[in-house]
């Protein structure tokens, strides 16, 4: 499908094709309400049934260094402070100081005021969009309730871009996309988009968070993966964490299906971003599991899926010290955040 | 017509809860004269390392509730064990043999044991600490404070309900949360323990009791990082040096294997054996 004409320079072009006119709120209700509905039932009975594959020994090694190299290390709290961010940037870049031979995480994620403690951190390490080191993530947009006006949303992202930030982790107007105002929501993510770029003209990788806590059902969840791809998305995350519930095994996997289905019609990878959660390996095997089996194993690259965690990394290095050592280890063995 | 009775599956006692091993697997109970009496559970290494888990998470409630308070619920689980003689006793007999006045006196002698060790919880601190002299305006105070989690292999002899209590009384006492394996050949009443301590006052997690081969899952737990002290009381057929020397590697408090008569008699260096001193300095006064 790479050769298909949708698959154009531009994107926002292509958008609009498949859209059939203008980004008004009509045409993408018109074109989002005509995706077909999920089977929830089905949905469910599938992540549950790739939930039940057994990894073991290597199979279980890679899986638990492929986990760490996917893991956005995450601190969001209304406490954090430069030092905090510190610890968490040295945790990132050594998370077993017993074992050298662990895998770094993919990104550390903070608030938008924390991406120049992050940056200054990392010094060397700072992968800056690149694929050696660690990238920065920050959240913008008012996150996460998301209620600002578009002014103040986008220069939060403008603050976070100009700090260094490699990858903005936006939400969407929940609001909005419940009451039926697509056409805002989609205008506020080209809106951030273009915000991303940076002075070089390069840009920020986009998260767009669709909060599914707060979307209740299957299709809305379906609706908004569409909405945000279309509005130009490099990546769909499931949640803030500050919604329970937060990511679900069904949720993702119905998010992966827009992330096949969009990569069949246009030839374009999207990444997906659970988080929130997901705190033992024995979940995060299970969405390794169903990421392979949904668009296939090249997605478990850090550029195509991460996991949003925080306290998943603690557990993850647990199993993989019991690995190493033959011995089950506890809490004393790895770092407190 | 005949009725047909309905068997009682044994199954483990972990977190307040009682799960079958994770491994599906049983193994039969035999009475003393051979006869099936039951399948229990055959914990494995996986089910050990719940039952790690679930006695890490009760710790901080437990060792952080007055010494009253724990003496209380120590006590509080005699008064049911009371109530379960009968019970107790028919096990017993069924499972060790002996006679109805032998199997009576070992559940009076296992209830007696328990009161003993209550009274123990709000006591132990003022014999085993001190107000230590220092040459200096200072008050020095020690006290002990509970290991953290205990893993406990129970007494493999005869008498198995009482080499039970008096393996874990004193653990819990100073407030330890316990992992015990129960005795392999007559685990049926340490089970019914676990149903009386599931109905009594005790939080879930602060004692697990898993029945199967000590054997096979001494040496995880021996091993496990997040296990902070062995008691290896009833682990005298099994190779213990190896496992004295595995527990080693993470520092863990360990008490040697005792066999005979009065193998774990009521003692207050067995409540001071899973503790820990803690010395404070405070200043005398302010000035």
């Amino acid at each position: 499908m790479t050769n298909s004409p949708l698959a154009a320079d531009q994107p926002d072009q292509r958008a609009l094709a498949l859209i059939g006119g203008e980004a008004t709120d009509a045409n993408l209700r018109r074109y989002l309400h005509g995706i077909p509905g999920i089977d929830a039932v089905g949905l469910e009975a599938r992540a549950a049934d790739l939930g039940t594959r057994s990894i073991k020994t290597s199979s279980k090694r890679w899986a638990i260094d492929t986990i760490i190299g996917l893991i956005d290390l995450t601190t969001l709290e209304g406490a954090d402070t430069p030092g905090k961010v510190r610890s968490l940037v040295a945790k990132a870049l050594v998370p077993d100081p017993g074992d050298p031979g662990c895998p770094r995480v993919a990104a550390v994620c903070v608030y938008g005021d924390m991406v120049g403690a992050a940056v200054t951190a990392l010094g060397s390490a700072h992968a800056a969009g690149g694929t050696e080191g660690i990238n920065v993530a920050a959240v913008a947009t008012a996150f996460p309730s998301g209620r600002a006006s578009l002014a103040v949303k986008l220069a939060d992202v403008h603050d976070a871009v100009a700090a260094g930030a490699d990858e903005i982790d936006m939400v969407i107007d929940r609001g909005a996309f419940l009451a039926g105002r697509f056409g805002q929501v989609y205008d506020e993510i080209v809106a951030v988009k273009e915000v991303c770029r940076r002075a070089d003209g390069t840009l920020a990788h986009l998260k767009v968070i669709l909060e599914t806590g707060e979307l209740n059902t299957y299709d809305n969840v379906r609706r908004a993966s569409w909405l945000a791809i279309l509005a130009g998305a490099d990546f769909i995350k499931t949640s803030t964490g500050k919604v329970a519930p937060a990511a679900t095994l069904p949720v993702t996997l119905s998010m992966l299906e827009v992330v096949r289905d969009w990569h069949r019609l246009t030839g374009v990878r999207i990444g997906v971003k659970p988080a929130g959660g997901i705190r033992t390996s024995k979940d995060a095997i299970k969405y390794l599991v169903t990421v392979a089996e949904t668009v296939g194993e090249e997605w478990l690259v850090p550029h195509l899926f991460r996991f949003g965690a925080s306290s998943l990394l603690n557990d993850v290095l647990l199993q993989r010290q019991k690995m190493t050592t033959g011995h089950y280890s506890g809490p004393d063995y790895v770092t407190i955040d | 017509m005949n009725r047909l009775a309905i068997p009682k599956t044994y199954k483990l006692y972990i977190g307040g809860k009682f799960p079958r091993s994770e491994s599906g697997r049983v193994y039969e109970v035999l009475s003393h004269k051979g006869d099936f009496l039951a399948n229990a559970a055959k914990g494995s290494r996986k089910d050990a390392r719940d039952a790690v888990v679930a006695a890490r998470s009760a710790l901080g409630g437990w060792a952080g509730a007055t010494a009253y308070n724990r003496g209380q619920v120590l006590y509080r689980i005699a008064e049911l064990l009371e109530g379960r003689r009968a019970q107790f006793i028919d096990e017993i007999m069924s499972s060790e043999g002996g006679n109805a006045a032998a199997a009576s006196a070992q559940v009076d002698e296992a209830i007696d044991r328990w009161v003993w060790y209550a009274g123990w919880a709000d006591k132990y601190v003022q014999v085993a600490g001190n107000a230590n002299p220092v040459s200096g305006p200072f008050f020095n105070l020690s006290v002990p404070e509970p290991s953290g989690v205990v893993a406990i292999i129970a007494p493999q002899g005869s008498e198995s309900l009482l080499g039970l209590v008096s393996a874990i009384a004193p653990a819990l006492v100073a407030g330890n949360t316990v992992v015990v394996v129960a005795n392999e050949n007559a685990p049926l009443s340490a089970i019914s323990l676990g149903e009386v301590l599931a109905t009594s006052d005790v939080p879930g997690g602060v004692v697990n009791i898993m029945t199967g081969s000590p054997a096979e899952i001494a040496p995880w737990l021996a091993s496990h990082a997040d296990v902070n002290a062995l008691d290896l009381v009833g682990a005298g057929d099994l190779d213990w040096v190896e496992l004295q020397i595995s527990a080693a590697d993470t520092l863990k408090r360990v008490l040697p294997p005792e066999n005979g008569a009065d193998a774990a008699a009521p003692a207050l260096s067995r409540i001071l054996a899973f503790t820990e001193l803690k010395t404070v300095w405070h200043t005398k006064a302010i000035l």
